[in-house]
């Protein structure tokens, strides 16, 4: 942990010599996560209601997902983009170190860039927290923490599997971004909206909608049933899967070139 | 001590044609092709010895570093450097070991050079005193003070390789691998890098594998040469032995007055008027028997004498065997 704060100061020095670009780039990110607000915005603006939300709930939601993706985007970023780290070698560096490697490739890339996203998230968590109509105690706070670090954990899977992959193909595959980026954009509203086969793929195959929409049917009091209070363990179960073919990618390394 | 025993690594290839029809129907059937890069392979080093690795480009030589310094596993064969295979613990290994990749760097290209120094105390865990003494060593072995203080992506080429090597020496590394040290670096600095791998060699008696295709590297550095090629060892040997068996050097006289046909037992290379090139195997007793035989016969005007020259060589010994 130590080591990962002397990282991160690394990263830090090294993004401050370019701070002008910097801040663009933050806000750059704030924008942009700012139009997926504002689409949520227009589409209840004619809706009061989507399959029984209201626009605070589905906020609640919206900001969960928002805020788990640029998490895993800022400090997960070795993973997103991995396919260069294969190609270009920096992964033989890593392999070089005495160091855990999933350690090195998380420590070695942190985008700070993506403050600008999660910030964005931060506020409408704010609004949306009051504004939803949870009455809220201490298994609902915990609830919601448990919901961001499964979205967390989902996401870094996503990545994880995503560079594990890239192993064998050494260019990334870009179909991947359907789960990832669009995962974000899907996860915008809660997953049940989509229909059922949605909802089960993105439950049981991919677990997007379990630290969403069945924990956010617990949040709201819409179903107690135990599934909807322990779907968030799926998410974090998710990893296992992604973080075994990653070490079995390691174990297949190629490297590239001279 | 590094101990390898019949090192064989395949890799496969996907092969097309150019073009983008080829591209396209290369995406359904892709032709395979397999390259063994290396074709058991076995040697040993003792501790300390300088061993230049050479072999012509996509000889292998890349891929038994990466194997040694365990970033690749082999398909078959055996590794023992001090005790233990490179792939199978990976992570205490390579706590042992300095790699510098001439043509990548290790450094942060946008903080001082001294902060990724300070980095790589920490990931290495070398202890505090221990490191302050390494980096003051470095420092003045190589001339870095101002250096350190400088971003990376502001060195010359020459200023960073010095500091890539000593960022690799930080953790007392026991064995350095050393992949084309020297490439592109102008001659002040190649020459203040080969001093500085002596120096390290002599007195902490690491042991230095150095690929490069520089054989004035070679000459300057390598107590024992293993030549590469297809995959294969092809030659292990010191550099004199090799000039003993495949060097070949000459002796070029002027002369005034002398009959060339008496001479005897000599390989003229050239002659034309005036001028005589005989060549030698190199050794200093072929040349001065082959000096001695020509001033007896001819009376010489200028003289001058070549030894065997490790390029040529090299080109010979490539082409001998056809790799």
């Amino acid at each position: 942990m130590k080591l990962y704060a002397k990282f991160f100061s690394m990263h830090l020095r090294s993004v401050m010599q370019y701070k002008t670009s910097f801040f663009l780039m933050a806000i750059g990110q704030f924008i942009t996560a700012f139009s997926a607000f504002l689409s949520v915005w227009f589409l209840f603006d004619k809706f009061h209601q989507v399959d029984g939300f209201t626009f605070q709930q589905v906020l609640l939601c919206f900001s969960v997902t928002l805020m788990s993706f640029s998490l895993c985007e800022g400090f997960f970023r070795g993973f997103d983009t991995f396919s260069s780290m294969v190609r270009n070698r920096e992964f033989d560096r890593v392999l070089l170190r005495p160091r855990n490697e999933i350690f090195l490739v998380l420590a070695g890339k942190i985008e700070l860039s993506k403050i600008g996203r999660l910030f964005q998230a931060f506020l409408v968590l704010l609004y949306a927290v009051p504004a939803s109509g949870v009455e809220w105690n201490l298994q609902r706070v915990l609830m919601l923490v448990f919901m961001l670090l499964g979205g967390v954990c989902v996401f870094c899977g996503l990545f994880l599997l995503y560079a594990a992959i890239c192993f064998f193909t050494v260019e990334g595959l870009e179909f991947m971004n359907i789960f990832t980026d669009g995962g974000r954009e899907f996860g915008s509203y809660p997953m049940g909206i989509y229909g059922d086969g949605i909802l089960r793929f993105f439950t049981f195959v991919v677990p997007l909608a379990c630290f969403q929409y069945w924990p956010l049917l617990y949040l709201l009091e819409k179903s107690d049933s135990l599934w909807c209070m322990l779907s968030p363990l799926v998410c974090i179960a998710f990893l296992l899967p992604c973080w075994a073919l990653w070490r079995f990618g390691v174990r297949h390394y190629q490297s590239t070139g001279s | 001590m590094i101990t390898v025993s019949n090192l064989s690594k395949r890799f496969v290839v996907n092969r097309r044609k150019s073009g983008l029809k080829q591209a396209a129907k290369s995406l359904f059937h892709r032709e395979r092709e397999f390259i063994q890069a290396l074709d058991n392979i076995s040697f040993t080093i003792p501790d300390g010895q300088v061993v230049g690795y050479i072999g012509p480009n996509g000889a292998g030589k890349s891929t038994t570093v990466k194997i040694l310094s365990g970033i690749l596993t082999p398909d078959s064969g055996e590794c023992d450097i001090n005790g233990r295979t490179p792939w199978k613990q990976r992570r205490e290994h390579v706590a042992e070991i300095g790699v510098v990749f001439g043509q990548r760097s290790q450094l942060w290209w946008d903080v001082p050079v001294g902060d990724s120094f300070d980095l790589l105390r920490d990931i290495y865990r070398v202890p505090e005193k221990r490191y302050r003494a390494n980096v003051a060593e470095m420092t003045e072995r190589l001339q870095l003070e101002s250096l350190l203080r400088t971003p990376a992506r502001q060195l010359s080429l020459g200023q960073r390789m010095r500091c890539e090597i000593a960022a690799s020496l930080l953790h007392d590394p026991k064995v350095l691998f050393l992949d084309e040290p020297t490439i592109g670096l102008d001659a002040v600095s190649k020459l203040a890098v080969r001093d500085f791998i002596r120096e390290i060699n002599r007195d902490r008696r690491v042991t230095v594998i150095l690929t490069t295709h520089d054989m004035q590297d070679i000459e300057a550095l390598a107590q024992r040469i293993l030549l590469i090629g297809k995959g294969k060892v092809l030659l292990d040997g010191t550099l004199e032995q090799l000039k003993q068996e495949y060097g070949r050097g000459s002796v070029t006289v002027s002369y005034s007055a002398g009959e060339t046909q008496t001479l005897s037992g000599l390989e003229i290379v050239e002659q034309e008027m005036g001028r005589l090139t005989v060549a030698t195997n190199g050794t200093r007793e072929d040349t001065a028997r082959v000096i001695a035989q020509l001033t007896g016969t001819l009376t010489i005007t200028d003289i001058s004498v070549k030894g065997p020259d490790a390029e040529e060589m090299v080109v010979s010994l490539y082409r001998k065997y056809q790799v």
